[in-house]
């Protein structure tokens, strides 16, 4: 394997791997937080036993994440070191900012997840939602760096050296506020669906009792609203898309030849070879009205760009079918819940089955998501700057790590994975006869 | 001089690291040793300890190495490459110590539970203390190998190695050594204040154990220093650099006093006062390279406005951060673990 390969690879597997716990471990302190205030209003014991069952897969997907994301900024040296030479000084900023808030999370989850005997209720539930904001904040912070590196600014290029560099560039970068609003509901989404799929099996098996309910509701109150925000969001990514990486648009909606009032293609397999999509439904005009409000409008094709600049169009565009899929299941599983709700009707055990089934696809359009903006993005390390090949490290042992780090978080994955699920079918304690108040049970 | 004072942050932060999160890795090297019949006690006590605070602990090493990119970008890269390997290692290594620790302590019959631990989170233990020693080894032969001479880097940042791999030198090796016992030992006398009669016997016996390895280390290390790095011996010497090394070592024999006089929380003072020293002696005797001989603070900077940003930002992140670490500390370390405290429903469980 060449070394560009096996560096891709190897970054490939530790985001990959990281952005899932990454993303809960932003999702999960909100849903903890949420139902220990529950808690402390309503002293309905099945929320204390709820936030206790959240705080351990917290504590869980956070370490995984803190030890991962240690992984990847030093990966970001010792497989793309010219990149980091020419952009350390540059994207850095969005990391220091991003160590700050990340290391309030760390203090202030040691102080939640043992302070439970220790803190006053009011101070834990305060330790509590300093975790899921500094939690939300890291993640926006760190977007900075990527969204720098889709669309550069605050520097100048002389000779192949940036100068004159904004200490904010990466916050100027204008595909930021953009990418991290996406991506921070994504994080909400793929938590909320996730949890919500433990607690409707939980209801599926019989287990009709308040907490169950209480988890699902509360798990599908963030998930839904997040998921039926991000279309919004997204139609504002593809709207920026379609303006500063039009190419990137190109690859992943499969649009080979430049038009005007240009069709969305759904679903269908991408020839590259023959320039056209097989199997796909075609919507008239659709593509010029999603990406410039106007069904007459040109979109420019891959066929506007030199062929050698083209990313990889079959990935990207699988890949963002498979998002775009994925958020609409999600979207009408979410909606269809809080329908019944709505009615005061119980949960039916096709809804149930629907939410178990949709439980993983939150993570999956994560993941599909960062496919599409990632490889949508190559050949550029940095956009339009620097190619990724020339970023990459000189050392040939890269094969070696990658296959080894591969094989690492496998072994971490499915022993997370073992430990989470028996978290999720661990019986709560005797919830049902605690009926002490709040504060007399949280001094226990 | 912007370019000077990030690297003393830097330096900072790496002090900060070896004093906190050298005792959580000098925790995980106890928790392999550990024997006796208070073997489950024992290990109960350091998973008590580092609990709440390892992962904060660690963050410390998260911004050394950002101030490194962001400050010094060509350093990081000329680093990263010339220490690939052991760089992976280490992660293996940090990896490998903190997932082991979360998975042993959310496994069944986990050591925070009572009763004997459970098969696997015996093993999730065992995979802690091999990953806990092997970690510090490997960032001590690192910054053997950032003093030792061996990398060089040319014009373009094209990196060159002259001989044997910088990190596996007998200097590397040695620094190594010194970085295990001194983590085993801030763990030690650490854990003797932090725990209450037999408990704290066996803590205390081992930190005068690790205190002698610490001496035997540096018996080891000075030669290899003045024959393998003369520009580090004559640095460490020079009249910025021997104060501070005076201090260090005098706090060195303060400690090892006071854990035989039985004064653990006069041994932690100094101990920590010992170990900041002796790192910053390194530090300011390193200056101005960040690489021997070819990589200097200065040549290595990033651009003015990034050094003043980071400088800048400094202060109102601590003002955040200084308060929080603060309020976790006395929260946990405020009060000694007895014997008798069973945990229960409490810690993470």
């Amino acid at each position: 394997m060449e070394t560009l390969t096996a560096a891709r690879a190897q970054m490939e597997v530790s985001l990959a791997f990281h952005m899932v716990f990454a993303a809960l471990g932003i999702g999960m302190p909100l849903l903890m937080v949420a139902a220990e205030a529950l808690w402390l209003r309503t002293g309905r014991a099945h929320y204390r036993a709820l936030a206790r069952k959240w705080a351990k897969a917290a504590a869980l997907t956070f370490a995984i994440g803190a030890v991962s994301g240690t992984a990847l900024s030093f990966e970001l040296g010792l497989l793309w070191p010219r990149f980091m030479a020419f952009a350390g000084g540059i994207i850095g900023p969005a990391f220091a900012l991003e160590g700050y808030a990340f290391f309030l999370e760390a203090i202030f989850l040691g102080l939640y997840l043992y302070g439970w005997e220790k803190l006053s209720s009011r101070a834990h539930l305060a330790a509590g939602a300093a975790v899921a904001a500094s939690g939300m904040a890291s993640g926006i912070l760190v977007v900075a760096a990527n969204a720098w590196m889709q669309q550069p600014a605050g520097f100048v290029l002389v000779d192949g050296k940036a100068t004159q560099v904004s200490p904010f560039a990466p916050f100027l970068s204008r595909a930021w506020p953009v990418m991290s609003v996406h991506s921070t509901l994504s994080c909400y989404i793929a938590t909320g669906f996730a949890a919500a799929g433990v607690y409707a099996l939980g209801l599926l098996r019989g287990r009709r009792d308040a907490y169950h309910r209480s988890g699902l509701g509360l798990a599908l109150g963030l998930a839904t609203l997040a998921a039926v925000l991000q279309p919004v969001s997204g139609h504002f990514s593809a709207d920026h898309t379609a303006n500063h990486q039009p190419l990137k648009l190109a690859a992943y909606e499969a649009h080979f030849h430049t038009t005007r009032g240009a069709a969305e293609v759904i679903g269908g397999i991408p020839d590259v070879e023959a320039r056209t999509v097989h199997g796909a439904i075609r919507i008239a005009k659709l593509l010029s009205f999603l990406a410039f409000a106007d069904p007459e409008a040109e979109v420019r094709g891959l066929d506007a760009f030199p062929r050698e600049l083209w990313p990889n169009v079959l990935v990207a565009h699988l890949a963002f079918q498979l998002m775009v899929g994925c958020a609409f299941a999600l979207i009408g599983a979410g909606l269809w819940f809080w329908w019944t709700r709505w009615r005061r009707r119980e949960p039916g055990r096709w809804l149930l089955r629907a939410l178990v089934a949709a439980s993983p696809l939150g993570v999956l359009a994560l993941e599909a998501g960062w496919i599409v903006t990632e490889v949508g993005r190559q050949p550029w390390i940095i956009q339009g700057v620097m190619k990724t090949r020339d970023g990459v490290t000189p050392v040939s042992a890269v094969p070696a790590t990658c296959f080894g780090f591969s094989v690492l978080y496998l072994v971490l994955g499915i022993a997370l994975a073992l430990l989470l699920r028996r978290l999720a079918t661990g019986a709560p304690p005797s919830i049902s006869i605690d009926i002490h108040t709040p504060e007399v049970a949280h001094a226990r | 001089m912007p370019a000077d004072l990030a690297a003393g942050l830097a330096l900072a932060a790496l002090i900060a690291y070896a004093v906190l999160a050298g005792a959580d890795f000098g925790g995980g090297i106890w928790d392999a040793l550990a024997r006796g019949p208070r073997r489950d006690a024992q290990r109960d006590a350091i998973a008590h300890a580092m609990g709440p605070v390892w992962e904060a602990n660690h963050v410390w090493l998260i911004f050394v190495v950002v101030l490194l990119f962001t400050c010094f970008p060509r350093a990081y890269a000329a680093l990263s490459v010339a220490l690939f390997t052991p760089f992976h290692l280490v992660l293996l290594g940090i990896i490998l110590r903190g997932a082991a620790f979360v998975f042993r302590a959310y496994s069944p019959q986990s050591i925070r539970r009572p009763g004997a631990p459970g098969r696997q989170a015996r093993r999730w233990g065992a995979v802690f203390g091999a990953a806990s020693v092997i970690t510090p080894v490997l960032l001590g032969m690192c910054l053997g190998a950032v003093s030792a001479g061996g990398v060089h880097v040319g014009a373009g940042g094209v990196v060159s190695i002259a001989g044997a791999a910088p990190w596996l030198r007998p200097l590397s090796l040695a620094m190594g050594g010194f970085a295990l016992a001194v983590c085993a030992y801030l763990a030690a006398v650490y854990l003797a204040n932090e725990t209450e009669g037999a408990l704290r016997a066996d803590f205390r016996r081992r930190a005068l154990w690790a205190g002698t390895a610490v001496v035997a280390m540096s018996v080891l290390v000075l030669p290899l220093l003045r024959a393998r790095a003369p520009h580090l011996w004559h640095g460490l010497l020079s009249a910025r650099a021997w104060p501070v090394i005076a201090v260090g070592v005098t706090a060195a024999l303060l400690s090892g006093w006071a854990l035989w006089r039985h004064r653990p929380r006069l041994a932690r003072t100094a101990t920590v006062a010992q170990t900041a020293c002796l790192l910053a002696g390194w530090g300011i005797a390193q200056h101005p390279y960040l690489i021997y001989p070819d990589v200097t603070v200065h040549t290595a900077a990033a651009g003015e406005a990034t050094l003043r940003f980071v400088l800048w930002s400094t202060p109102f992140g601590m003002m955040l951060l200084l308060p929080s670490l603060g309020w976790l500390f006395r929260v946990f370390k405020g009060e000694a673990m007895r014997l008798t405290d069973a945990p229960g429903e409490g810690g993470a469980g």
